[in-house]
Formats: structure tokens, C-alpha cells, sequence
């Protein structure tokens, strides 16, 4: 983009890349114009703007002014945001460790050819369909201590008040987002074991191999890539989930789930201290860049291709 | 459950837990179309599980006394808007990505793909603020620019890899043919890539229609709020009339419960490309 015209002359003086090619550059730069300016504009310089505003001062407004490591101070040291940093450790590790094994054998059950589990994959996935905003206000009624599940079941335990006891809403917010997100990760898994050759299993049964031992000799070392796949997701899905846990709980009770996207939030448009919400940004892009890259090079080589071609 | 061409003994324990399963699934779903169909006072003595002794469509038609086609006009002009821009902008840099031999489009590919990593929530901030410097605060085209910018690059990187695939012969025969390279686009690219148009346009549909934080930053008005804000206006509003707040949840799902139904296959591959970026 920055020096078209020298690049040319030196692409002249190389072979064509391609097959045979009369005219030089095939088409200008110019179609990338529009893509590259809406990008621009509103993706990227934002992401540079954030960096910015984390020096400056500003009550969302007026003008913004500088105001150097103050807000990075300020921030670091807050315990409402320190919390808020360890309920997004907890909440990370949660819906891991709940969507993970979950999905993991919903989509090897969803893989198999039999009738009823194609069925029931339609089903499955009718979570995907509904925002966040709607799952939210639904289990917000489906989970009322009075007029609730709970009632309808007679069952003491979900009777709980659980959105407004700081002890269950961390457990609540885990459940929706793993109700919510299972259906897209166990999708990932059932096109992942449907990839794996038939003749592995042929053969595991031939040395009698059983059913489990198949599960954790084949299906499970066969899945690495969309184990990895599917966690990165995970991971940095649990950095930005935002508008379920808004409806939802709103951060509360009290702070009891006040995960950092919401810190970043309400402090920026509830408190109006826009620089300590940047702060607080910030870390999430830098966090949630060293998440990708950690687990893509534990992944080995960059698989965006082959992941592509198996949808 | 895995030896498809042995015959083994049905996996019972694979089956009890899928149909477990279903039950998570489907009950909160069940709950809320019986809910909505219950009149406001049966809410509080009957059995929130039972079919509604006396079904209703009041609090349907209380919803949408309510504005509520207006919010949804909103976000079908936002979403619209959104994904018809999206897709002429992204197939315009991935034609330019792929047909190109300059050095610098490689550059530019890779300006897109580290875009892909940006999240919406950290530069919510800053687009607020540009936003309000263009004075287009609590305007439609406040939530149409930025849904716009965040869904390029990974329409571009889809699209790209897609467009990589058309064999580079069918370009050549279009160019000795005389066609421009706007012609070969509209006539060559367009038609051979529609599939990939349509799973990257019910992507980007489904992420902008469902998208709640920029119309919460963005916009302010009633005259401005798209569907998933109104869910949460109404349960402000209707906070005692759940029937009512659960009807608009059914009313704001059946347009994509529509597509799915039509176009399952699609909307389907379109969310595993999408998320599995």
C-alpha cells in the first residue's frame, strides 16, 4: 500500500508469480479502499485510541487531558478491579472446565449416524439462536425462587435465590454462558470426529479395544487441534463475555460478578472515569492477544486453513 | 457410537446422556413459550411447567402495542444496511487480496487478519467518543459504521480463502474476453463465491442483529433501540409482567428461528466458520 510504484519495477524484473499474465498488477488497490477505511476508522484507530485515553484524564464529555500513569496507578491499585481480575480468573476456569468435557462428549454423541442423535443435534443447537440480552431475561424468570423452576420442580436447590445471592451468582452466570456456548463448541467436536478415518476404529476393534478405551486412545489424542481450537475460544470468550452477565446480574450482587469486561463498563459510563475504564481495556486486549498467541503456539503450526476447510 | 460399519451394542450410557441434554436444552425454552402464553395472573398460581390452563396471546399483543415493531424495523435497517455494506467491501479487498501480485497485499491480508483479534469490548470507549465527535450519537448509522468495521476482517479472511480456490484459468479467459476488472468481479467472483457470501452474511447478520453493547453505548432513544436493547427496556418496564417480557423474547427470536428453519445447513456452517476463527 505505502509504495506501489517501486514494488512494480521490481516485480517486472522477476518472473510472473502465477500463470502466464499479460497486463502487470491485476486490479488496483483502490477496491480495498472502502474495507481498508471503514477498518481503519472505526477498528483500528479505536484500538489505538484506547491505548491513548489510558494516559488521559476524561469524564466521558469534555475534552480529554493528560494525565500521564495516573489512571495505570489508580487502576492497579483498586480492589474493586484487583476483584475484578480474579472473578475473571474464576469465571475463565469455570466455564472451562464445565463447557469443555461437556462439549467434548456432546459432539462425539453428535457425530454418531444414527437417526435420533441427528434429531436431537437440530435441538441442541437452538441455544445459538438467541441473544444474550434473551437468554439472560429468561433464566432471570425460569430461575425466580417463587414462580421459578424451582417452585414448578418443588426442588429446595433451585429454588435458591440465585441471582441475588453473592455466594450462587458466579455459579448461575457459569451455567448460562456454558447453556449458551456448548451448542457452537460441541459443533466444533462433531466436525472434529467426523474427520477421524473410520479404519482407526476398525482396527482398535480388531485388537478389542472397547468402547472407552477407543474414547481415550482414538477420539480424545485425535481431537488435540479442536481441543485447542475450542479452549482458545473459551479462554478469550470468557475475557469479553459482557451482555449476558450485564442482563443477567449486572455485576452484582454487590460485586459478586463483576468480571472485567463489566468493571471496564460501569466505571467508564456509570462512574464516567473513562481513562481508568481504558486502563482496564487495555488489559483486556493484552491479555486476551497473549492468551491466542500461548495457545496457538502450543498448537504447533497455524491451522487457520485446514480448521477452514473442514467446515 | 464411533465403529460405524461393525455392529456393536447401542451405547446406553451415550444415549441417557444426550437426552439429559436435550432436557437443559429444551426446558428454559419450553418455559419461556408456555410463560408467554399465560395469562399475567395465572403466572403467579399456576405451575410455571403446565400448559396454560387458558392460553392468551395478550402479552404478545401487549408487546407489540408497545413499539415493538418499531425496534424491530430498527434492527432490520441495521442489520440490513450492515451486511449488504459488509459483504461488497470485504468481496472488493479479498478480489483485490487474492488477484493482486503486488508485494503490499500481502501486507494488507495481514492487516486484516490481526484485526480478527481485536475485541469490540476494548475500543468501545474510543468509538464512543468518535462517535460523538461525527455527532452521530443515538443515530442508526452510530451502530451501522462500527458493526460494519468489526465484521471485515474475518469476512475478508473467509471470503480470501474461499476465493483462493477458483482456479486462476477462469480469470484469465474473462480478461482475454475484454472484461474489466470490475466486470470479472460482478461476473466471475460474485457468483462462483455466493456460498461463501451467504454463510459469511448469516454470520455477520446473526452477530450485528443480536448485538447488544454499541446500541448500549451508542444509542440513547426509543426511536433509535434495536431488538435486544428493547428486551431490556421491557423488562425494566414490564418488570412484574413476565408473560409479557417472555413474549418479546419468543417475538425477537422467530425471525432467526425462521432462517434456521430454512437455511439450517447454512446458518449452521456459518457460525463454525464464524466462531471457529
Amino acid at each position: 500500500m505505502t509504495a506501489p510504484a517501486t514494488t512494480d519495477v521490481t516485480r517486472e524484473a522477476r518472473p510472473a508469480r502465477r500463470a502466464p499474465r499479460g497486463r502487470a498488477a491485476g486490479p488496483s488497490l483502490w477496491m480495498a479502499g472502502p474495507a481498508l477505511a471503514f477498518f481503519g476508522l472505526f477498528a483500528f484507530v479505536p484500538l489505538i485510541g484506547v491505548v491513548v485515553l489510558s494516559f488521559m484524564s476524561w469524564d466521558g464529555l469534555g475534552t480529554p487531558t493528560w494525565a500521564g500513569l495516573d489512571n495505570w496507578g489508580r487502576t492497579l491499585t483498586d480492589p474493586v478491579t484487583q476483584n475484578a481480575m480474579w472473578l475473571t480468573v474464576v469465571l475463565t476456569v469455570g466455564t472451562w472446565l464445565f463447557q469443555a468435557p461437556v462439549s467434548l462428549l456432546l459432539g462425539v454423541f453428535m457425530a454418531g449416524r444414527q437417526r435420533y442423535r441427528a434429531v436431537l443435534s437440530v435441538l441442541f443447537f437452538l441455544p445459538l439462536l438467541f441473544s444474550a440480552a434473551a437468554v439472560a431475561i429468561a433464566f432471570t424468570a425460569l430461575l425466580d425462587p417463587n414462580f421459578g423452576l424451582g417452585a414448578a420442580l418443588g426442588a429446595e436447590w433451585l429454588a435458591q435465590d440465585w441471582i441475588g445471592d453473592p455466594d450462587l451468582a458466579m455459579w448461575l452466570v457459569i451455567f448460562v454462558i456454558g447453556w449458551s456456548f456448548i451448542p457452537l463448541h460441541s459443533l466444533l467436536y462433531q466436525s472434529g470426529v467426523r474427520q477421524i478415518p473410520a479404519s482407526m476404529y476398525e482396527a482398535a476393534l480388531l485388537d478389542g479395544a472397547g468402547r472407552v478405551q477407543q474414547f481415550f486412545r482414538i477420539t480424545v489424542p485425535q481431537l488435540k487441534y479442536t481441543m485447542v481450537t475450542s479452549s482458545t475460544l473459551m479462554i478469550v470468550g470468557s475475557l469479553t463475555y459482557f451482555d449476558l452477565i450485564f442482563v443477567l446480574t449486572g455485576g452484582g450482587p454487590g460485586n459478586a460478578t463483576r468480571v472485567l469486561p463489566l468493571d471496564m463498563y460501569l466505571t467508564g459510563f456509570r462512574s464516567y472515569d473513562m481513562g481508568k475504564a481504558s486502563v482496564i481495556a487495555v488489559l483486556l486486549v493484552v491479555v486476551g492477544l497473549l492468551v491466542s498467541l500461548a495457545l496457538n503456539r502450543l498448537s504447533g503450526a497455524n491451522r487457520m486453513e485446514s480448521q477452514q476447510e473442514g467446515v | 457410537m464411533t465403529a460405524r460399519s461393525t455392529r456393536t451394542t447401542p451405547n446406553v450410557l451415550g444415549g441417557l446422556g444426550g437426552w439429559l441434554w436435550l432436557l437443559v436444552v429444551i426446558v428454559p425454552i419450553y418455559y419461556i413459550v408456555v410463560t408467554s402464553l399465560r395469562p399475567q395472573a395465572d403466572y403467579y398460581t399456576e405451575n410455571p411447567l403446565s400448559w396454560p390452563s387458558a392460553p392468551t396471546i395478550d402479552a404478545y399483543r401487549q408487546v407489540l402495542e408497545n413499539d415493538f415493531l418499531r425496534y424491530f424495523a430498527n434492527s432490520v435497517i441495521v442489520t440490513g444496511t450492515s451486511v449488504v455494506v459488509i459483504l461488497a467491501v470485504s468481496l472488493m479487498a479479498s478480489y483485490v487480496v487474492v488477484r493482486s501480485v503486488r508485494r503490499s497485499t500481502s501486507r494488507l491480508f495481514q492487516v486484516f487478519l490481526l484485526g480478527i483479534a481485536i475485541p469490540i469490548q476494548a475500543t468501545i470507549i474510543p468509538v464512543y467518543y468518535l462517535i460523538v465527535q461525527l455527532g452521530l450519537y443515538d443515530t442508526l448509522l452510530a451502530l451501522i459504521l462500527p458493526s460494519i468495521a468489526f465484521a471485515i476482517p474475518l469476512s475478508v479472511l473467509i471470503l480470501t480463502n474461499f476465493l483462493r480456490d477458483v482456479p486462476g484459468e477462469l480469470f484469465e479467459s474473462m480478461r482475454v474476453d475484454g472484461a474489466g476488472e470490475w466486470r470479472t468481479l460482478w461476473s466471475l467472483a460474485l457468483p462462483l463465491t455466493r456460498p461463501a457470501i451467504v454463510t459469511v452474511g448469516i454470520y455477520d447478520g446473526l452477530m450485528i442483529w443480536n448485538g447488544f453493547l454499541f446500541p448500549l453505548v451508542l444509542t440513547q432513544s426509543a426511536e433509535t433501540r434495536v431488538l435486544p436493547l428493547s428486551l431490556w427496556a421491557f423488562q425494566g418496564e414490564f418488570s412484574v409482567n413476565v408473560p409479557a417480557v417472555l413474549a418479546a423474547v419468543v417475538l425477537s427470536v422467530l425471525p432467526i428461528l425462521a432462517a434456521y428453519a430454512v437455511g439450517r445447513r447454512q446458518l449452521v456452517s456459518g457460525l463454525t466458520a464464524g466462531f471457529g476463527k
